[in-house]
């Protein structure tokens, strides 16, 4: 997928002043109060949590036993591991295995890692017709828009979007049919989709977790869209990135139990499909290949540095769903594939922080993400440790950087500061006295093109202070 | 007991009231407070630009400013998060330094949360006739876990009845510099905060961060919205007397 992270600041702006999708935001208010309502119900809930981290920290430390570990279960129930250190690598070994199997048709299943190789515009060039099975992920791609949330892709869209889509695209069917309905919508998508089903060659589908004593996959779906993209093509290549692993199934349970509750308040998704090589000579149905293609694409070069936290993510959205910069403008504002704060610490790990540079900035730090992930990752600190690097590189632009430098310069003059302090407060406090504030002020746009600046009271603390002790 | 304030840069510049509403709190229920004179900003704007080298210097300031006190009081969650939980994180990699930023964290506390978890004051002598409501700052709220104390204190002011705003934990939009660099964001925010607060129908709005009223006072006047915009400080210790915030003098 192109980057436009670097465009921030003005796909904020344009997404603030789109009032459909500013409408279809307010949607994410009910999902954080259905979760609050389901953790509350669960008393161990921050047992879980920090069941859970250890869990990861744990795989985390011990990464390559695990992999091989992994790599050697699979192997073993009759698949094959194909380790991709990037994007293009990922892609061309799908591309391979497809043309392998001589097909032409693929069913997909939602994949975050499929967006972040761009495999579907890759499948397209190389003459194959992949075709997304998560409802969400099939209205888009109609569209051709990225996703704009990690669980809900199609969040920006209205029900009456999806209907205008859909009449435009599902030309064989009858123009004046009724689309007003959700019910009609999701009977008009299944049809279509069971097609794709039953005609597919293979199927994609993402993965949740990986298990390294078995050499399983699980993926939790609601539409059970995963299962049939999985089990009724001959060949089923599952997309992971290396950190979705855990070391056992009991391990795995721990972590589902966070992950439906905080991504979408379920205290279990309808479906959690489990999937181990290909189809065995006692099972009735089941693919006949079984590949997994492993995604390094920057992770590895995370371990072991302050970004080692963020592989922690099980990809639930809560920090989307929490965050007031998400909310207000949604995620194709983030200009890549992964949004909100998750994405502010992941994009720059992944694309690069010249292209990434505003996304750990555009934070006021309220702390609200840290406080909901399930898996405790210290959002906000990495978002700090990636100015940190744009500020020891001299990366971004300039003026904050000598505005912070000239404020320290001072604030470090403790007697100096307390001089020129002193001044300014007598002065802005006269100018604004007559006002209580100002409309206007040089230098302070950014303030004062919304809101009023507050007038000082006139002196500072520290002159009245030294004042009355006299 | 001996207390030392921080008054933070916030207020020495902008609304010096509110530490003398401090003082007058402390001094009531029986501190000695005293101002350490060479204090300046806890270097949270440094911090948070990604400037660690100024951060540790102005943190070293302010360790070595507060050296020897017993208890130091801040009227500000954001910037006493900042030196009891970032301060100790700062000097990681300096062991000396470390050991006296952690003293320092562990003697560093919020006002309201001081008076109420430290010092047990139950209720105080003043008085507020009106509505109010109390937007949870951030830093205070979540670093801090500041939620009840200043409702609980509040409640016992005379005249004073408290009703919730919807999203009262949700951030107003100040974030330091986030609200100049990111303006647009910033200022949705801050417009769902107003509106959030005018639906309560209060005549007043509570915080215990001077930045976070900043931001939503000089919003509020833009709006041409009738609230008084005050810190929690002023109105506990009985000092309403100055006009409010962004009010004419």
């Amino acid at each position: 997928m192109h980057a436009t992270a670097h465009d921030f600041p003005a796909n904020a702006k344009k997404a603030l002043g789109d009032a459909r999708l500013q409408g279809t935001l307010g949607v994410i208010e009910g999902n954080r109060q259905r979760r609050a309502a389901t953790i509350a119900r669960l008393p161990e809930w921050d047992q879980l949590r920090e069941a859970a981290k250890a869990i990861k920290t744990h795989t985390l430390k011990n990464l390559d036993l695990y992999l091989e570990r992994y790599e050697a279960a699979v192997t073993a129930a009759g698949g094959s591991v194909h380790w991709a250190r990037t994007s293009a690598e990922a892609n061309a070994i799908v591309t391979a295995i497809c043309r392998a199997a001589g097909a032409r048709r693929i069913a997909k299943g939602k994949s975050m890692i499929g967006e972040e190789m761009g495999l579907n515009e890759h499948l397209v060039a190389a003459g194959l017709e992949p075709i997304e099975t998560d409802l969400g992920e099939y209205i888009i791609q109609l569209r051709g828009e990225p996703p704009s949330h990690i669980v809900m892709p199609a969040l920006h869209l209205s029900a009456a979007d999806i209907a205008d889509t859909f009449r435009s695209h599902h030309r064989d069917l009858d123009p004046s049919r009724p689309l007003e309905a959700d019910q009609a919508l999701l009977d008009e998508a299944r049809s279509k989709l069971r097609q794709a089903f039953l005609s597919a060659e293979v199927g994609i589908t993402g993965a949740n977790f990986l298990i390294a004593e078995s050499g399983s996959s699980l993926i939790v779906t609601n539409e059970g869209n995963g299962d049939l993209s999985q089990s009724l093509p001959r060949v089923h290549i599952v997309l992971a990135s290396l950190e979705k692993l855990v070391p056992t199934f009991e391990d795995a349970a721990v972590i589902l139990r966070l992950l439906a509750r905080s991504a979408t308040a379920q205290e279990f998704t309808s479906y959690c499909t489990i999937s181990t090589g290909p189809r065995r000579a006692t099972d009735s149905a089941g693919p006949e290949q079984y590949h997994v293609v492993l995604l390094d694409n920057g992770r590895s070069a995370m371990l072991g540095t302050p970004f080692e936290d963020m592989l922690r993510c099980i990809r639930c959205a809560a920090c989307l769903n929490h965050c007031p910069v998400y909310n207000a403008v949604g995620g194709h504002a983030y200009g890549w594939v992964y949004p909100g704060p998750m994405g502010a610490v992941l994009t720059p790990s992944l694309v690069g922080i010249e292209e990434a540079g505003h996304l750990p900035n555009a934070s006021s730090f309220c702390g609200r993400c840290e406080e909901v992930c399930p898996m405790k990752i210290p959002l906000p600190k990495m978002m700090r440790h990636w100015r940190e690097r744009q500020f020891s590189h001299g990366l971004g632009s300039p003026t904050p950087r000598w505005g912070v430098r000239l404020w320290a310069f001072f604030a470090t003059r403790p007697r100096l500061y307390r001089l020129a302090a002193a001044a300014a407060a007598w002065a802005l406090g006269r100018l604004g006295a007559k006002q209580g504030g100002f409309r206007r002020l040089p230098l302070a746009g950014g303030w004062t093109g919304t809101r009023d600046m507050p007038a000082p009271q006139g002196r500072s603390f520290h002159a009245l202070y030294a004042e009355r002790r006299r | 007991m001996r207390v030392a304030l921080f008054v933070t840069c916030l207020v020495d510049f902008y609304r010096p009231s509110i530490g003398f509403a401090a003082i007058r709190l402390l001094e009531k229920h029986g501190c000695v407070v005293e101002v350490p004179p060479l204090q300046v900003c806890c270097g949270q704007p440094a911090y948070n630009a990604g400037d660690r080298a100024d951060a540790k210097k102005i943190a070293a300031q302010v360790i070595a400013a507060f050296d020897g006190y017993e208890h130091v009081v801040v009227p500000s969650g954001s910037c006493g998060g900042m030196i009891s939980q970032h301060y100790p994180d700062l000097f990681a990699d300096e062991p000396a330094m470390a050991q006296r930023a952690q003293h320092l964290a562990k003697r560093t506390h919020e006002l309201v949360s001081f008076l109420t978890d430290i010092l047990h004051v139950e209720r105080v002598d003043a008085e507020w006739p009106g509505t109010a409501t109390y937007h949870d700052g951030c830093s205070g709220l979540r670093e801090l876990g500041i939620k009840e104390q200043p409702r609980n204190l509040l409640r016992s002011v005379r005249g004073l009845e408290l009703v919730e705003m919807r999203d009262t934990e949700t951030c107003c939009g100040f974030g330091g510099t986030f609200c100049v660099k990111y303006p647009a964001i910033s200022d949705h925010m801050v417009g769902d905060k107003v509106q959030a607060a005018a639906a309560t129908g209060a005549e007043l709005l509570l915080a215990g961060d001077l930045g976070c009223l900043l931001n939503i006072a000089g919003k509020m006047k833009r709006q041409g919205l009738p609230i008084e915009v005050r810190h929690v400080a002023e109105v506990l210790a009985g000092m309403t007397a100055e006009p409010a915030i962004g009010e004419p003098g």
